[in-house]
């Protein structure tokens, strides 16, 4: 099967690409990176500030399904080409990860297709690593949550 | 022996998942992670054992005690190591082109 979205991360590297193509005009798959309520949707984030322009800078605020705020995330944008290119850094705070840096690509492959490439630049290669793993971790997590929630009535 | 045979048997099992978690941030004794188990102690030993010989786990040796940690080399090579990741991304960006589909017919 072939995957839409690809992550191209080599060993021993502090830098990762994801790519997508989408079924959408460059023009809309870039206005999902700027209009604020859009990014809210997709990103199923609070979008607290969004300033889509040079020196810009935007703030996220994620909420659990409690309602409670689990994650914050903040960046600057440094270069911003309608239709074409953002760069930016990405910051989640509160957290021991350092600052990433963010190199967002959009291409017409046709009239109604597009392909996003995301060049991400970690400050370091065990950090990269550490990133990637976050999502396998948080599965480990369910599981071992759901673990305990099937072994806590028998207890 | 098919390694990584063995190693994708390793991680389908929810309490071998659920120990390399625990060592995920810390290295561990036997006693000290079979303390959050309520199975019993050999089993907990014979899943530390089937993690280690698919070496997810390394041991390593401290005074009297062996310590539990996480192979972070190896777990790198479990194919379906980076794939939770590639999944998040991908969710929202399908989330992302569905509404972009929307709001196109919308105009």
């Amino acid at each position: 099967m072939i995957h839409k979205t690809k992550i191209q991360a080599e060993d021993g590297k502090q830098e990762l690409t994801i790519t997508r193509e989408f079924e959408l005009p460059v023009e809309l798959l870039f206005k999902a990176y700027v209009e604020p309520e859009i990014v809210a949707q997709w990103m199923g984030t609070k979008v607290l500030k969004l300033e889509s322009k040079v020196h810009g800078s935007y703030q996220f605020e994620t909420s659990n399904p409690q309602g409670n705020v689990v994650f914050r995330s903040n960046g600057v944008i440094h270069e911003f080409v309608l239709d074409q290119k953002i760069t930016r850094t990405f910051e989640m705070e509160n957290t021991p990860f350092a600052p990433q840096l963010e190199f967002l690509e959009f291409e017409a492959l046709s009239p109604t297709t597009s392909k996003l490439t995301m060049h991400i630049i970690y400050k370091s290669v065990a950090l990269r690593d550490q990133i990637l793993q976050l999502p396998f971790a948080q599965g480990l997590n369910m599981a071992h949550n759901r673990l305990q929630s099937i072994l806590n009535p028998i207890k | 022996m098919n390694l990584r045979r063995d190693v994708f048997q390793a991680i389908a099992d929810p309490t071998r998942r659920a120990i390399l978690l625990l060592v995920a941030t810390q290295s561990m004794t036997a006693g000290a992670i079979a303390a959050n188990f309520d199975t019993a102690r050999p089993t907990v030993s014979k899943h530390l054992q089937i993690l280690t010989e698919c070496e997810l786990l390394q041991q390593q040796q401290n005074g009297r005690e062996i310590y539990y940690h996480i192979n972070a080399k190896k777990m790198k090579e479990v194919a379906d190591f980076i794939e939770p990741f590639r999944q998040m991304w991908d969710e929202r960006f399908n989330k992302l082109e569905a509404i972009m589909q929307a709001y196109k017919t919308k105009q």
